[in-house]
């Protein structure tokens, strides 16, 4: 698997974290972690703790089963608090401001989040032994403050049943066409991290007024990027013009009459990075949680059953999902999104009057 | 029962006791401040200085300067009007149909409208959702089955604002129908009588003496159903969205994310307060100081009147009525629970229990949330009741003075609208020297401070209507008056107290907007939980938990009513 994972270096190369690995180098200038492996001592102090908590904005049918995995092959619970990205950034914020320490590990969908609770001092360094092992340079960080734990494209997707294959929209512009007017959904950079990363890079790639003309369409806006899969799926609309990519091809596999179309312009590209706090209630779980989330097993599992994309170079590709290479991309910014997510907020609410 | 002692044994014992009273007072005085004036104190605090802390008129200057906040406040009146209007129109003749005609099946009808009291008007919302989304809206569908209209043609949208009204309307009307009802129920009909003596007809006694009665009432219930609507944040939060636009409350929410922003907050919130605070004082200038004994010695039978053959369109208006917030969201709830996709019709052969299995078996929240919950209404309910109980005695038989104070206290959290509350406790409670911010105590206090109101009236007014002619019936037979207490007064209360148990135990399960502003992940209840599921558009669970929800409060519900000793009659009353 060298040259795949070769190859996906390339792609990503100057995207996912590589901005991160420059950026967060910054404010931290602690040594580098020593790797640490999944000892005994580690397995031994974990069952003490017995439960973690997993803040995340993945899938909640997947972050379940993860949490469960888990739970079978350790025997600690892991409680899932799963929300939209950007409210999941908002309750640890309030947290924290609060001096609650509730989170013991988080997955966010917006890397830019990581900045923040570096600049902020609230995260744990701690660099698993197979991330240093295997993981690209580009999807953690070097002190061990977050590691890319799953990295989502956010194509358009059509219900097959509403749309002909013919007539199905081929880019972002394609979707300002008046016979898609009421037939679209959209999920909320306010709520989804995937969404704030998508909404970035194409203002930036294509222009705000790509947004303004796409307000005028009657989009449905829904919150979250696990949402719009739904919405399409349900037959509420025909067409996504953004949202989680992988589930989509879940459903599909599953019999759903859903098709992906990764828009000519470019997908819109968002890393996972998965953190762990300090103070955390249960720093041994926490370890041993962020230690096997990356580890192969848990990251092939989140290749083959959530059909998302890992930066584990020992992972073997899923067949029917079209690998990250063979996509043309938007570039990832989370320094520029970190910069510029209230704005975003503020000029999306300005179009589309949520 | 110490505290039914009748008014006048107080009084006569007041020399020895006031010692014991003035702290008393003095400690309930202390504690409704704390509750109350505490958390509003520091949202007039924070609405009036900047992010540094300084003093500044600029919140409010953003307001209503910035067309962002102008057009929700704008939104948020229109569904106010609409829907107090719409509940009204529906309520007050179904209200009359059930208290003073001779249609059958009253009970039933009035058990049904407590059933769409009990549902949560978030859940409602997600049911109408699966009902009448455009395009995979059941009803929808059906439509087009029926009229062969093509796909994307569609007979209801929900995501519109009279979708909103629609919904919100739906579960504000219980409000409106329970206060008319009772209303009605308790017109002597003595003066019916005498209006039938002097010539009256049917139709003339009704329109000039039964309806000029329940006028108040139905100012009441227009009034209330203005300030359901106008504080309402789940059934908003759930379909404005979708339709594009927001409402005072989801705009509030929304301006915490992060970084929030509280004073902005804050700033928002004061106009829903002052609103409110005026809408009331109106009410009462309008009703005066009316009051009138409930329970007395006299009353007669309410005089039914014959429907004849006018049966048939009651009956179908009462079943239409009904259908709306009740059978068709109850069906969509029971259809998405089982079904493989929330909007396909389940049938035997697609039926699946996959949605069940990953609510209680693989959803890791679950748990803890129902736990919370129930602890929480239980508790809510149980020292809300005590405290109201407490309180409306000291009021009621004006056992010390200052009893006004206390009477102002209680009754004035109703003007502080749940999401206001959420925002001015988590401001209160996220500093020392009470942290109180990520422990189930917030929470309970919320609960209380948004129930006492209510529960307070419910009990005072329990109070008043137990005329001492009763009693002084039982002591003339020859009871002492310990007996006639025994005997008269504490069985009349118990049903009050039970009913204003039932009241706040399926209020608390029910709030969803202060519970958004002050849970944590530990402190999560059902309502945020399908809050979030309803996020990622996880159809499925929130029917699952939707209704093992209603399921378990309605067994809490008529398993307390069944306590012996406690004689049934729990009916929804919001005297």
């Amino acid at each position: 698997m060298r040259n795949i994972t070769f190859t996906r270096r390339t792609v990503l190369k100057g995207g996912t974290a590589l901005a991160a690995t420059t950026l967060f180098a910054e404010p931290i200038r602690a040594q580098a972690p020593a790797p640490a492996a999944i000892t005994p001592a580690l397995i031994e102090a974990a069952k003490k703790e017995g439960k973690l908590s997993f803040y995340t904005a993945m899938d909640l049918d997947f972050a379940n089963r993860l949490g469960k995995a888990f739970e079978a092959k350790y025997g600690i619970a892991v409680r899932v608090e799963r929300s939209g990205a950007e409210r999941v950034y908002t309750r640890i914020g309030q947290e924290y401001t609060a001096n609650i320490r509730a989170v013991d590990v988080a997955n966010t969908a917006d890397a830019a989040h990581c900045i923040v609770w570096t600049k902020n001092g609230w995260l744990e360094p701690y660099l698993p032994e197979e991330v240093a092992q295997h993981y690209d340079k580009a999807y953690y960080d070097p002190n061990g403050l977050h590691i890319t734990t799953r990295i989502l494209v956010s194509p358009i997707a059509y219900n097959t049943n509403l749309v002909k294959k013919e007539d199905a929209p081929k880019s972002f512009a394609d979707l300002l066409d008046p016979k898609w007017a009421g037939k679209m959904v959209k999920g909320h950079p306010a709520y989804s991290g995937t969404i704030m990363n998508a909404t970035f890079q194409i203002a930036r790639d294509i222009g705000w007024d790509y947004f303004e003309k796409l307000s005028k369409q009657r989009v449905m806006q829904v919150q979250s990027a696990t949402d719009t899969p739904k919405k399409i799926q349900l037959g509420e609309r025909a067409v996504m013009v953004d949202g989680a990519g992988y589930l989509v091809i879940r459903y599909k596999e599953e019999g759903a009459p859903l098709e992906v179309v990764y828009p000519t312009e470019g997908t819109p590209l968002a890393a996972g990075p998965s953190v762990l706090f300090k103070g955390a209630p249960n720093p041994n779980a926490g370890k041993l949680f962020q230690n096997w989330m990356h580890t192969r097993e848990a990251q092939q599992f989140l290749v083959d059953w959530a059909r998302q994309y890992s930066g584990h170079g020992q992972t073997v590709e899923k067949p029917s999902v079209r690998p990250l290479r063979d996509i043309k991309l938007m570039k990832e910014d989370p320094a520029g999104v970190a910069a510029q997510a209230d704005d975003v907020k503020k000029r999306y609410a300005q179009y589309f009057k949520v | 029962m110490t505290i039914a002692l009748p008014a006048q044994q107080m009084a006569e014992r007041r020399s020895f006791k006031i010692d014991f009273t003035w702290p008393v007072l003095i400690g309930f005085i202390a504690l409704l401040c704390v509750l109350i004036i505490l958390p509003m104190g520091w949202l007039v605090y924070y609405s009036l200085v900047d992010q540094d802390g300084a003093f500044t008129f600029a919140n409010f200057r953003q307001l209503v300067d910035d067309p962002v906040f102008l057009e929700p406040m704008m939104t948020t009146v229109i569904i106010a009007v609409c829907s107090s209007i719409a509940c009204c129109v529906v309520a007050a003749p179904m209200g009359w149909l059930v208290a003073r005609t001779d249609m059958p099946m009253t009970k039933l009808i009035r058990a049904l409208v407590t059933a769409s009291f009990v549902t949560p008007p978030f859940l409602g919302a997600v049911a109408w959702e699966i009902l009448a989304a455009p395009n995979s809206g059941l009803l929808n569908k059906l439509y087009r089955v029926v009229t062969g209209a093509p796909m994307d043609e569609y007979l209801l949208d929900i995501y519109t604002l009279p979708g909103l009204i629609f919904v919100i309307s739906c579960y504000t009307f219980p409000y409106v129908f329970v206060l008319i009802a009772n209303a009605l129920d308790r017109i002597p009909s003595d003066l019916e009588d005498a209006s039938a003596i002097l010539g009256g007809g049917a139709w003339t006694t009704a329109r000039r003496v039964t309806i000029p009665l329940a006028l108040p009432a139905l100012l009441a219930g227009a009034l209330i159903a203005f300030l359901q609507a106008m504080i309402l944040f789940g059934s908003p939060a759930i379909l404005a969205l979708p339709a594009g636009f927001h409402t005072m409350t989801t705009k509030i929410w929304s301006l915490f994310q992060y970084p929030p922003k509280p004073e902005l907050a804050a700033a928002a919130s004061l106009p829903l307060l002052i609103i409110t605070v005026i809408l009331l004082r109106g009410q009462a200038m309008i009703l005066g100081r009316k009051g009138y004994t409930v329970v007395g010695g006299k009353g007669a039978e309410p005089r039914l009147i014959k429907l004849g053959w006018w049966l048939v369109p009651a009956m179908t208006f009462v079943t239409i009525v009904l259908m709306l917030p009740v059978f068709l969201p109850y069906f969509a709830l029971f259809n998405a629970a089982f079904s493989p996709i929330a909007t396909t019709l389940v049938t035997p052969w697609n039926a699946t229990m996959h949605n069940v299995w990953f609510t209680f078996f693989e959803l890791s929240s679950t748990k803890t949330a129902l736990k919370n919950t129930f602890m929480l209404g239980a508790m809510s309910a149980t020292l809300g009741t005590l405290l109201a109980l407490v309180i409306s005695y000291l009021t009621a038989r004006q056992a010390v003075r200052g009893h006004r104070i206390l009477a102002f206290l209680a009754t004035a959290p109703i003007a502080i609208p749940g999401i206001v509350l959420g925002v001015g406790l988590f401001l209160s409670y996220t500093r020392p020297p009470l942290v109180l911010y990520g422990t189930i105590w917030i929470l309970l206090i919320a609960y209380i401070t948004i129930e006492l109101p209510a529960a307070y009236q419910q009990l005072q007014s329990a109070f008043k209507s137990v005329h001492p002619e009763l009693e002084e019936a039982s002591r003339m037979l020859g009871a002492t008056r310990l007996r006639a207490l025994r005997d008269i007064t504490a069985p009349l209360l118990k049903t009050s107290v039970l009913a204003t148990w039932c009241f706040i135990f399926v209020s608390t399960i029910r709030e969803l907007s202060a519970a958004v502003m002050l849970f944590t992940s530990e402190t999560k209840v059902v309502s945020v939980l399908i809050f979030d599921l309803k996020e990622s558009g996880d159809l499925g669970a929130i029917s699952v938990l939707g209704l093992s929800m209603l399921i378990l409060t309605f067994a809490v519900v008529i398993g307390v009513s069944r306590i012996p000793g406690f004689g049934g009659g729990t009916r929804l009353r919001n005297t």
